[in-house]
C-alpha cells in the first residue's frame, strides 16, 4: 500500500512488537485530510501504541507510519510542528497556571501571538475564568479543556485523541465532543480518535477502524457496519467484533 | 535514528520556554528554594567547624595545611554536586508531573531540551551557591570569590562534568523510567572518594589513582589544593580537566542519544512510571 502523497497520515503494514509479542501486527490505513476516523478497540488492541507511533513517540519494529508526508520518527521534526495530541494519559505541570502552561507550549509550537492565540481558546473552550489558576486546581473536566487547548495551541493540521473524554460527565463529554466537531469543520484537520466510547465514535466519526490484538479486524463507516452486522449500535458491533463474529448471520446465531 | 534526534536546527525560542516552565514552578514553591540553600549550608558549616577544630588543636605539620581546605573543597563539590543535581531535578519534574509525552511530542530537540536543563542548572546553583559562599566569608573568613580566574576555570570545569553526568543519568530516566530516579540522587557520590575532594590523590591504592586521573574533578580538587595550599595556580591542571571533560561531555551525549533511540524502541516515553 503505497502512501498517496494527498494522505495526511498514511500507516503501511506497521508491526510493533515487545519482547516478541505483537501489539501491533501489521496494520495499514490512510487517512485523508479533514476526515475523523475513530480507531476502536478493547484494552490491548494496540490503539495507543498505534497512536504513538503515528507521533513518533514510538519505532516502529516494521513497516512504516508517514505524517502530511514526513516519515516518522526519523522526519518528525518536519512535521510535529503541524500535528498535536490530547490524551488523559498525560498531564500538563499542576503548579503552573492555566496561562502559563499554554503559553510555554505555545512558544514550543512557535505559535506567532501567544497572548491572543490563548484568549481565542479561552473564549472558544471557556477557560477564561480559571486561566490564572494553577493546574493542579482544577476538575477532571477543567483538565480536559486546558489540556485540549494545549492540543489545538497551533492549529494543528493532524489531531491525535486518545480517549479524549475519559472520565468526563456526560455534559462535560459532549460539550468537548461539539468543540472537537467544530474546530474539524472550521480548520479541515484530520482526527484521529481512539476511543471505548460508542456514542462518541458514532457522533463523530465519519469512519471506524476496529482494532483487537494489534490486527484491524474492520474498517468501513459506522452506518455499514451496523448494516453489515445487523446491529442498531456500534457498541453491538463492537461486541460481536470482539467477540469473533464477523457478519450479520454469525452475530444473529 | 540518532541523526534525527540531532539534527541541525536550534531555536533559542523553544530553549527560552523550557528555562521559562522551570522558573515558573521554582518561584511558585519556597521548600523548592529552600531546599537549594538548605543543604549546602549544612554541609559548609559542618566542614567549616571541622576545618576551624582540626586547626586549632592539631599543632602544625601537613596535615593541618590539609584540613586547611576543608571549606573550600566543599564548596566546590557542591557546585559539582549541585550541577547534576539542579540538571536532573529539572528533568525529573517532568516525570513527576506526567508531563514528558508532551515535550517529546512538541517540536522541542533534545540538544535544545538539554540547553535548557543547563541553563536552569547554573540558575539553581547560583540561588544555592551565592548564599552560602557569603555564609563561609561571614563565619569562617574563607572567600571564594577571591579566587578570581581560578574560581573561574574550578566552576566551569566542575559544571561541565555535573552536567555530563546529567545527561546520562537523563539518558537512563528515559529508557527506564522513574525505577532510574535513585540514579539521579546518588550516583554524583561515586565522585566523592574517586575525585579525592578531601584528600591529595597521592593518598588513594595505585591503581586507584589510575582511576581517579581519568575523571576531570580530580584535577580541579588537586588545583584548588596547589593554590590554597601553594598558592599556585596550575593552569596546566585546569587545561587537562577541560580535555577529559570534553571526552566525557560527548561520550554522554551520545549515551544519551542511544538510550533516547532504545526508549522510543522499548515504547517507554510514554511509560514513564516505575
Amino acid at each position: 500500500m503505497a502512501a498517496a502523497n494527498t494522505d495526511a497520515v498514511a500507516v503501511d503494514r506497521l508491526v510493533k512488537l515487545y519482547k516478541g509479542l505483537a501489539a501491533v501486527d501489521g496494520i495499514s490505513f490512510r487517512l485523508a485530510p479533514g476526515s475523523i476516523t475513530g480507531l476502536l478497540g478493547g484494552n490491548g488492541a494496540g490503539k495507543t501504541t498505534t497512536i504513538a507511533m503515528i507521533m513518533g513517540l514510538v519505532t516502529p519494529t516494521a513497516g512504516t507510519v508517514c505524517v502530511l508526508g514526513a516519515r516518522m520518527p526519523n522526519e518528525r521534526y518536519r512535521v510535529l510542528h503541524r500535528m498535536n495530541f490530547e490524551s488523559p494519559y498525560v498531564d500538563m505541570p499542576t503548579r503552573l497556571t492555566v496561562r502559563q502552561n499554554l503559553s510555554v507550549f505555545a512558544q514550543l509550537y512557535g505559535v506567532a501571538d501567544i497572548g491572543a492565540r490563548i484568549a481565542e481558546l479561552a473564549r472558544d473552550l471557556d477557560l477564561a475564568e480559571f486561566l490564572d489558576r494553577p493546574n493542579g486546581k482544577l476538575s477532571a473536566g477543567q483538565k480536559t479543556r486546558v489540556s485540549l487547548a494545549k492540543a489545538l495551541l497551533n492549529k494543528p493540521e493532524v489531531l491525535l485523541l486518545d480517549e479524549p473524554t475519559a472520565s468526563l460527565d456526560p455534559d462535560t463529554a459532549d460539550w468537548v465532543r461539539s468543540r472537537l466537531e467544530a474546530y474539524r469543520r472550521d480548520n479541515h484537520a484530520t482526527i484521529l480518535l481512539a476511543s471505548h466510547n460508542m456514542n462518541e465514535v458514532e457522533r463523530l466519526c465519519e469512519r471506524v477502524v476496529i482494532m483487537k490484538r494489534g490486527r484491524i479486524e474492520d474498517d468501513d463507516t459506522p452506518a455499514h457496519l451496523l448494516s453489515r452486522y445487523g446491529r442498531e449500535t456500534l457498541e453491538e458491533v463492537f461486541l460481536d467484533v470482539a467477540r469473533g463474529r464477523r457478519n450479520a448471520r454469525e452475530a444473529a446465531q | 535514528m540518532i541523526g534525527s534526534d540531532v539534527g541541525m536546527s536550534f531555536s533559542v525560542k523553544r530553549v527560552s520556554a523550557m528555562v521559562r516552565r522551570y522558573w515558573y514552578l521554582l518561584r511558585s514553591s519556597w521548600p523548592r528554594i529552600l531546599d537549594l540553600i538548605y543543604w549546602p549550608t549544612v554541609q559548609m558549616l559542618m566542614w567549616g567547624f571541622l576545618q576551624m577544630y582540626v586547626s586549632q588543636n592539631a599543632g602544625g605539620g601537613p596535615f593541618v595545611r590539609a584540613a586547611g581546605v576543608f571549606i573550600g573543597a566543599v564548596l566546590l563539590w557542591d557546585i559539582l554536586f549541585r550541577g547534576q543535581l539542579g540538571f536532573s531535578i529539572s528533568f525529573l519534574e517532568e516525570m513527576y508531573s506526567h508531563n514528558l509525552a508532551n515535550i517529546m511530542m512538541s517540536p522541542l530537540r533534545p540538544v535544545e531540551f538539554i540547553s535548557a536543563l543547563m541553563i536552569m542548572s547554573v540558575i539553581r546553583l547560583s540561588i544555592g551557591m551565592i548564599p552560602v559562599s557569603l555564609l563561609a566569608i561571614a563565619f569562617f573568613g574563607f572567600n571564594l570569590w577571591a579566587l578570581g580566574l581560578a574560581l573561574a576555570a574550578f566552576f566551569a570545569n566542575l559544571l561541565l562534568t555535573g552536567w555530563a553526568v546529567g545527561i546520562f543519568v537523563a539518558g537512563l530516566l528515559l529508557r527506564n523510567g522513574m525505577g532510574a530516579e535513585s540514579m539521579a540522587w546518588t550516583i554524583m557520590f561515586l565522585f566523592l572518594p574517586l575525585t579525592c575532594v578531601y584528600y591529595p590523590v597521592a593518598v588513594l591504592p595505585a591503581w586507584l589513582q589510575y582511576v581517579a586521573w581519568s575523571l576531570p574533578p580530580t584535577y580541579v580538587f588537586e588545583g584548588m589544593r596547589a593554590l590554597l595550599i601553594d598558592h599556585v595556580f596550575r593552569a596546566d591542571l585546569m587545561l587537562e580537566a577541560l580535555a577529559f571533560n570534553v571526552v566525557l561531555f560527548a561520550a554522554a551525549s551520545y549515551a544519551f542519544l542511544r538510550l533516547l533511540q532504545s526508549a522510543r524502541v522499548q515504547g517507554t516515553l510514554l511509560q514513564t512510571g516505575e
